[in-house]
């Protein structure tokens, strides 16, 4: 489409992200910053990435986010994924409205809401608090957006690549996992990123839900921000911002390279 | 068209496929009503009609995407109720190609191979042969987004006559495609059809596409079956409207029955001054019947100078359109009724001293056995 | 299917059935306890609550229902303002985040089409850092001393810190920076699916540019914007973090109440019915928007 952009776009670009990027610049600047007050620059230092190798209790609390994160991402990508499947190929079934507000609700609930009602639940089972509350109240909160956008991708898939597919002689289950899920498989892998990412990153939930031995990241540094935070936590977050923008650079460049060598195979 | 190939012809011969009182409901909607056909081995067949009357749902009925609400089909003798998609020995080419874009062309036509559970050698054997049948060999490595429209399309073909399917079915086979390569694919449709001596049904709205290709042609409308005929009896002779005007351009005329003589019958009609004289080779007119006959347009013949006094069937009109075609002349004469009839000539010559002109008054004169007569 | 076997059939409904028990229990089953506990009283115990309800008694249920906690609320006016305020906020904070994030989805849109991956990757991409962090580098930027002060007395504009730290204004400048991709990604979504040759026709008929952009493309666009609006909009009324961190004490909003009802007075009752009180006010729009949601999957291209 032959679409131009005029002065009061590029402006709109150019402020929007720049408001979106200048605490992210800033953070990365004061991790390097070796005084410890954001207002006075002391000079470039390395000292917080250090000290924050030494911060055994902080890196305890990264490891426990990872691998909750990673769990719960996991689980939610299955839920989010079959969700996803019977919103958009199982026509008219009973309960499908309910089915529906089950899936949309808890993406706008407030935290506080969805935290202590999943925490009264566990009370209620007599269940522990701990990793695994933590990692169940993930997974229910995030297995929705990954429906979201695995559905959306559904939506658009042609289905007549299926019925080909039966019409060859596959069977339905064949059928689903040598056309449907490769072609589906970005948006999975992108509900999963998303589902990673929003369970890394919550605070609400975690607090109300966890318990001894499983302080994750946000908790750790939200008890610290009263007091005042320590730039070993920029230095954490620069490590990760860096982390992340390599993955996507290298994302990018293998797929360009793979385009590319494709196109040279037919030369 | 073949002529001297008619099984339907032959009365000991037995259907490869056979519809029986088919019926198919959506909700309180009919797509298709109480149809029955046969459809014999070897035939190129060809479901004709417009949108909606039912084609696409009668043929996705036969691979097994949509189940009879009543009826039987049957398949070489065997009932096809229950069986899916997945166990049929019949092979659909989609109107959008379906190639699964995550697969080469090769893995594209090995497909359904694989799905037998042939062995690798043999799989590579048939892909290569469907690659020569089509003229892709060099292509075998490429996705499906790097080819064009008509690569795409021969690979649709091959991937679904790999498994050498006792039925094809191909939906709108030619759509996509540009003019000159839509001629192209016909003939070459044909050729492959012969070569493998397999039945081929095709699905269509175009009816040139039809009459080109087919053995024979069933018209569908609103669900039912009009006609079955060869091209040939559909151009010929359409028992009804419908068919006279869905199939190529016609001209309609009607009028009441008046008598007989020298075995050819006199109709009043409204377009003309006389009454004119048609053929009945059926027998089907009496005296008082009101009735609409069919005249094709390169049937008739137009010119300036009045007939000579025994010529029958010359009506009057002034030449309101000229549609020059390069090969035909098409003319719209204006009768005195308003009534539009639509002449078309060969153009013979290549240059015609002084040719029909707009606005002049010319006559057009037909056959008594050029016309014919329709049921409704 | 007449031949479908007994174990497709369970596989084929195991697809809708495994999701639909895992939100059952973890999300419908939730509520109804927070109900419950609403209604009891609280409790020096571990947990903090007396139940009113055992599952034998039904009958004693309905008669003994305590509702002390739900008239506790109605009293107090000071819950009644933080609703008030929180809804006040949201959707102010709603606006806000509409008039900054149109023109930047807008942007994206128009954007050459190689560009737009890209431009929506960097939307996404301070995601990525934690939200907490984020959120404290404008502490950094809003306090008294902080840069934000700096840069302007830097420039001359003005002689005295400013003081929006701790402030109703900080919060809004909080939840439009981190709500920020929530608007920006539906109105982008919507934006760029939309078809050009409708301006162009408009523009033909002798419609001005700004005269179409409101006959126009809004109307069009409205599906993003109320799906965007909505996005923001009910989670903010909830919001913990960002009044919390940026806010001063004079800041209400809900959320918090509910939070220190809950941690800092450990009266779980209380702070169910404060959740309970918080879904009341907003069931209405989590059913409009499952219903804008459902039809837009329903509704196939």
């Amino acid at each position: 489409m032959n679409r131009r952009l005029s002065l009061f776009n590029v402006t709109s670009l150019v402020l929007g992200f720049a408001f979106l990027y200048l605490p992210i610049l800033l953070l990365v600047i004061y991790s390097f910053n070796a005084s410890r007050l954001v207002t006075v620059w002391g000079g470039f230092s390395t000292q917080w990435y250090g000290a924050l190798f030494r911060n055994e209790a902080l890196i305890e609390a990264a490891w426990v986010t990872l691998r909750i994160a990673l769990l719960s991402a996991s689980l939610a990508t299955v839920l989010g994924t079959l969700a996803a499947l019977a919103l958009t190929r199982y026509g008219r079934f009973t309960g499908r409205t309910l089915f529906t507000g089950m899936i949309y609700a808890p993406m706008v609930m407030p935290e506080v809401i969805t935290g202590l009602s999943l925490l009264l639940f566990f009370v209620a089972i007599d269940l522990d608090r701990g990793f695994w509350t933590v990692t169940l109240a993930h997974t229910t909160l995030t297995m929705c957006f990954v429906t979201v956008v695995v559905q959306s991708r559904l939506m658009t898939f042609d289905r007549s690549l299926e019925e080909a597919a039966m019409d060859l002689g596959a069977p339905p289950l064949r059928t689903f996992f040598s056309v449907t899920l490769p072609l589906i498989a970005p948006s999975i892998v992108a509900g999963f990123l998303l589902a990673f990412t929003l369970s890394l990153d919550d605070l609400v939930i975690a607090s109300f839900n966890t318990g001894p031995g499983a302080t994750t990241l946000p908790i750790k540094i939200y008890s610290q921000v009263r007091l005042g935070l320590s730039p070993e936590i920029n230095a954490a977050s620069t490590i990760l911002i860096g982390l992340v923008t390599l993955g996507v650079i290298s994302a990018t460049l293998i797929s360009k390279r793979s385009a590319m060598r494709s196109r040279r195979a037919i030369a | 068209m073949r002529r001297t190939f008619a099984p339907w012809a032959d009365p000991d011969a037995k259907p490869l496929i056979r519809f029986e009182n088919v019926t198919k409901r959506f909700g309180e909607a009919m797509a298709v009503d109480h149809l029955s056909l046969d459809i014999f081995e070897g035939e190129f067949f060809c479901l004709l009609g417009p949108s909606g009357c039912g084609k696409t749902t009668l043929m996705r009925m036969l691979a097994g995407f949509e189940f009879p609400s009543e009826g039987v089909i049957t398949l070489a003798g065997l009932s096809l109720e229950g069986v899916p998609p997945y166990r049929r020995p019949v092979n659909m080419m989609f109107q959008s190609y379906a190639l699964f874009p995550h697969m080469s062309v090769e893995k594209n036509i090995a497909f359904g191979l694989k799905q037998d559970g042939l062995p690798k050698s043999e799989i590579s054997d048939r892909v290569g042969e469907m690659l020569r049948l089509v003229q892709l060999e060099k292509l075998a490595k490429r996705y499906p987004s790097q080819l064009s429209g008509g690569q795409r399309q021969r690979v649709a073909l091959a991937r679904a006559l790999a498994k050498r399917p006792k039925v094809l079915l191909l939906d709108e086979p030619l759509g996509a495609l540009d003019k000159k390569l839509r001629e192209e694919t016909q003939f070459e449709l044909m050729d492959i059809q012969h070569e493998l001596g397999m039945t081929f049904v095709v699905v269509t709205h175009d009816q040139e596409e039809a009459m080109t290709m087919a053995d024979r042609i069933a018209v569908m409308d609103h669900g039912r079956i009009v006609q079955v005929a060869t091209p040939g009896e559909i151009y010929e002779q359409p028992k009804t409207r419908f068919i006279a005007e869905f199939v190529g351009d016609v001209n309609i005329l009607e009028g009441h029955v008046m008598g007989q003589e020298n075995g050819l019958w006199h109709v009043k009609t409204a377009s003309a001054e006389v009454p004119l004289t048609i053929d009945d080779p059926d027998e089907v007119l009496h005296s008082g019947q009101a009735v609409a006959i069919a005249v094709r347009p390169e049937k008739m013949v137009v010119q300036r100078e009045k007939p000579g006094p025994e010529a029958v069937n010359v009506l009057t009109g002034e030449v309101w359109d000229i549609g020059y075609l390069g090969d035909w002349t098409v003319y719209r004469i204006m009768l005195a009724t308003g009534e539009i009839l639509r002449v078309s000539c060969a153009n013979v010559s290549r240059f015609v001293e002084s040719p029909i002109d707009w606005d002049e008054q010319v006559y057009v004169t037909f056959a008594p056995g050029a016309a014919v007569i329709l049921a409704e | 299917m007449k031949e479908r076997s007994f174990t497709k059939r369970l596989t084929a409904g195991l697809v809708p059935a495994v999701p639909y028990l895992w939100l059952g229990v973890f999300f419908l089953v939730p509520f109804l306890i927070v109900l419950k506990i609403s209604l009891s009283d609280p409790a020096v115990a571990q947990p903090p609550y007396k139940p009113v309800f055992e599952w034998s008694d039904i009958a004693g249920f309905f008669s003994a229902l305590d509702l002390e906690n739900f008239e506790l609320l109605t009293q107090d006016d000071l819950y009644l303002r933080a609703t008030l305020s929180s809804v006040r906020i949201a959707a102010l904070s709603t606006v806000l985040l509409l008039l900054v994030g149109f023109p930047i989805a807008y942007g994206m849109a128009r954007a050459p089409e190689r560009h737009r991956s890209l431009l929506v990757a960097l939307v996404i991409l301070p995601f990525w850092t934690s939200f907490l962090i984020r959120i404290y580098a404008w502490i950094a930027i809003l306090k008294p001393e902080g840069l934000l002060t700096q840069a302007l007395m830097g420039i001359g504009l003005i002689s005295e810190p400013i003081e929006i730290l701790n402030t109703e204004w900080a919060v809004y400048i909080g939840i439009v920076y981190a709500y920020l991709p929530f608007m920006v990604l539906p109105l982008y979504a919507t934006l760029e699916k939309m078809d050009d040759t409708l301006l162009e026709a408009a523009l033909d008929l002798g419609s001005t540019p700004w005269r179409s952009f409101w006959t126009i493309t809004v109307p069009l666009a409205m599906p993003g914007i109320i799906a965007g609006s909505l996005l923001c909009f009910i989670p903010a009324v909830g919001e913990f973090v960002i009044p919390d961190l940026l806010g001063g004490s004079e800041t209400l909003m809900i959320g918090r109440q509910l939070w220190s009802e809950f941690f800092s007075n450990r009266d779980w009752p209380l702070a169910s019915a404060v959740a309970i009180l918080l879904l009341i006010i907003l069931v209405v729009p989590i059913v409009i928007y499952r219903d804008v949601e459902a039809r837009r999957v329903e509704t196939r291209p």
